[in-house]
């Protein structure tokens, strides 16, 4: 087993473009669901919204990157708005399904051959680079150390991703510890209480969506800088894995998601070595190397069960703070 | 400054697909030639369904016409015989195939016509629940056949009702969880699927069929009080929110499906008797044996089931527990007995409806209860959370959308339609069709 070429994978994990998506979109279900107690199981709809709304937004309407990055997250706020208005009068669990039904239902209409001039239908989108290779400052080259060396493209990719993580969690940070964030909380906890002070619940909710949303659709655009945009991706599946990435750190925290998004790849990345590189060696003899692979979405969704019901406020959250809906 | 880049862009797919086309018609010439193509015959006569046609001009045959068929692994070629007619095999139902009328191997003169279509001699086929289906091209006058628009509808509703009733069985054990409970089971899905691969399991190691499936039920039956007995109760008794048990199933069908991928891989596979032929019944209407007899037991059990709730003392403490859990176990219901009865006849129900389920879509695959557990939720939802005969009446109407829908929607967006129906009707009244108001937060 070559333990270095591992060991490599995984230290470079840690700021892979994948990881970066994956802080943003927990970051944005952690205002959902940490702070301002809505269930949200749609977040995979948002995060497709913003991927496609990237690669539309270059391929057909031929907007510069940094354009089609706005038309992305607008996108997602829009959708927000759309599912939040029927939607957040309903209780925790209906508002559960509805919301993954919606996500469902975005993803199908991004697959349906209907609109394969505009979203590819079941290949994806790909071949939006031009722009945002043209924007990069960096000199051609490889640069970095050890296990980080990528060339001027994986380093603008990850410049970038790592800033949008920073600027979204200065952002949480501060938005949950205005005013508007404590009245967030305070609905998070006891909804009629607040109303009963006279707050607009409603509103709060769904400026809590919309802003959410709009993290998590950074997320999947950040998830398709690098390479392509695959409906395949947007699956339910991606949104559980999320919600493990997020209980995982702490939902009611603003480094929980990130710490946790971090673990999550690191965990998957280990094992995606490991596994195989196990089979292969010879000491799992009742396993090939593809039962390798599934092996560890077993093992998430394991996790997932033994976090929620051991440790629900996650590693950095605190446990006076439960963050689940009565 | 990318903007003179952009059109190219979108300019550059479509060039390449082109030139990929035309390379990819110039190497089926290749192949024909090659193989001096045994015409007439079945092109993979082997695969269960068939794409076929007849390709005439002005009533006359037209034999050595090419065609390919491409879609779903199938890349075929195939020539028509004396009779202008072809045919390929294909492996998938409910799957659409494209077919493209090679125009280079018509006569002189006479080319695909349809002034509504940009490529008239490319067509999407789509093998529909009846394993079959005929393409034909306008050919010079040569005229279509056209199923009549109420044939259609009525094949639709009567494939809606087979759906809905299937769906039904699920959806009620489903719906009797959450009230005894309070459990939204996002692994509902899985337990589906376990029926179905199950039985697959059971097939592969030669049990007959008509043993395989009462045990498989058996079985899954076994596992609605496995998790019952092993996690739930347990769960239960910590007092734990409703919010985490739902966040522990969601872990649970995470597990759940990839256990299922890990043991029968991402391919899908068929069970004994898919691939029987449909009898004609009457107009477009199709059916096989198999249909009919899933369609029966669905109706059979339903009713039972029905008879079951209304009539013997559990079902009424089962209606009395999802009505107030406090109020009936004050009054001496023993709820732990009765929600342990219940995940039973849960499981059972969703290992039956899997099984059906695979003889429906056809086929098993590791996460065909991904799909199917929206297509429940949205029949609970829409009928009343917590409600049996909501769940019922929620399954048909959801049946009948997913079926209906596609006389006028693309066929690959029928399952998205009931959900946005279900988002509609929460809008207008959101403890659903025969809910109660008290559900909504």
């Amino acid at each position: 087993m070559d333990w270095g070429q591992i060991l490599n994978n995984t230290a470079s994990s840690i700021i892979s473009p994948a990881t970066l998506a994956y802080a943003l979109a927990a970051l944005g279900l952690a205002v959902h669901f940490g702070y301002a107690g809505l269930l949200n199981m749609g977040i995979a709809g948002f995060m497709a919204l913003g991927a496609y709304g990237y690669a539309i937004g270059v391929l057909t309407l031929g907007l510069p990157w940094w354009a089609a990055a706005l038309l992305g997250l607008a996108a997602a706020a829009v959708f927000a708005l759309i599912l939040g208005i029927p939607t957040l009068r309903l209780r925790g669990d209906y508002l559960a399904i509805v919301t993954i039904a919606a996500a469902e239902v975005v993803r199908l209409l991004f697959l349906t051959a209907t609109f394969d001039e505009v979203t590819g239908s079941a290949d994806g989108l790909s071949g939006y680079h031009g722009s945002f290779r043209a924007a990069n400052p960096i000199p051609e080259g490889t640069y970095g150390f050890g296990p980080f060396m990528y060339n001027e493209i994986g380093w603008w990719v990850r410049i970038l991703g790592l800033l949008a993580v920073i600027l979204a969690a200065i952002m949480v940070w501060r938005l949950m510890a205005s005013p508007w964030g404590r009245v967030l909380k305070g609905i998070r906890e006891d909804e009629d209480a607040v109303r009963a002070l006279g707050k607009n619940v409603f509103s709060y909710k769904l400026t809590a969506l919309v802003v959410g949303g709009v993290i998590a659709a950074a997320g999947g655009i950040v998830y398709a800088l690098p390479s392509a945009v695959n409906p395949g991706v947007y699956v339910t599946s991606l949104t559980f894995f999320i919600y493990t990435a997020l209980l995982l750190g702490g939902a009611a925290t603003v480094f929980g998601p990130l710490i946790g998004s971090l673990i999550f790849w690191v965990l998957q990345t280990v094992l995606g070595n490991v596994l195989p590189a196990l089979v292969q060696a010879g000491y799992l003899p009742f396993m090939t190397s593809i039962q390798a692979q599934t092996l560890r979405f077993i093992l998430v969704g394991i996790a997932l069960m033994l976090i929620v019901i051991f440790r629900p406020q996650g590693i950095l959250g605190n446990k006076k703070e439960l963050t689940f809906v009565k | 400054m990318t903007r003179p880049g952009a059109p190219l862009a979108t300019r550059l797919p479509r060039t390449i697909a082109l030139l990929v086309a035309f390379v990819a018609a110039l190497l089926s010439l290749a192949v024909m030639f090659g193989a001096t193509a045994a015409s007439a015959d079945v092109v993979n006569p082997d695969e269960p369904y068939r794409v076929s046609g007849n390709v005439q001009l002005d009533g006359n045959p037209l034999p050595e016409i090419t065609l390919t068929v491409t879609g779903n692994g199938v890349d075929e070629d195939v020539v028509t015989d004396e009779e202008g007619k072809w045919a390929v095999g294909v492996p998938e139902r409910n799957a659409s195939y494209t077919v493209t009328l090679d125009e280079s191997s018509l006569p002189e003169g006479i080319a695909v016509v349809d002034e509504t279509d940009d490529t008239p001699n490319v067509k999407e086929a789509e093998v529909g629940p009846g394993g079959r289906v005929t393409v034909n091209f306008f050919i010079g006058e040569g005229t279509r056949n056209v199923t009549s628009f109420a044939d259609q509808l009525i094949e639709r509703v009567i494939n809606g009702l087979r759906f809905g009733l299937m769906l039904a069985l699920a959806a009620v054990g489903l719906s009797l969880v959450y009230g005894t409970t309070g459990l939204s089971n996002f692994a509902h899905g899985e337990m589906v699927t376990f029926g179905a691969v199950i039985t697959l399991v059971f097939t592969q190691i030669s049990i007959p069929i008509y043993v395989a499936i009462p045990l498989a039920i058996v079985l899954s039956g076994l596992v609605g009080f496995l998790l019952d007995a092993g996690l739930w109760r347990p769960l239960r008794r910590r007092r734990t929110g409703i919010v985490q048990l739902m966040i522990v199933s969601i872990g649970l069908s995470l597990a759940a499906r990839y256990v299922f991928q890990y043991f029968i891989g991402g391919s899908t596979t068929q069970l004994p008797g898919a691939d029987i032929r449909p009898i004609q019944l009457f107009g477009s209407v199709s059916l096989t044996v198999i249909d009919m007899i899933s369609t029966a037991i669905s109706i059979v059990v339903i009713v039972s089931f029905a008879a079951w709730l209304l009539l013997t003392r559990i079902g009424k403490a089962t209606r009395a527990i999802s009505d107030n859990p406090s109020l009936a176990a004050a009054s001496g219901i023993d709820v732990d007995r009765v929600v342990r009865i219940v995940w039973v006849l849960a499981g059972g129900l969703a290992g039956l409806a899997g099984v059906l389920y695979a003889y429906y879509r056809p086929g098993i695959k590791w996460d065909m209860g991904a799909e199917f557990l929206l297509l429940l939720f949205s029949a609970v939802t829409l009928g009343g959370l917590g409600t049996a005969f909501g769940a019922l009446v929620g399954s048909i109407v959801i049946g009948l959308i997913v079926e209906v829908s596609t006389l006028w929607i693309p066929s690959d967006l029928k399952f998205a339609a009931p959900l946005v129906v279900l988002i509609i009707i929460l809008l207008f009244r959101p403890q659903g069709i025969l809910g109660r108001r008290e559900r909504v937060g």
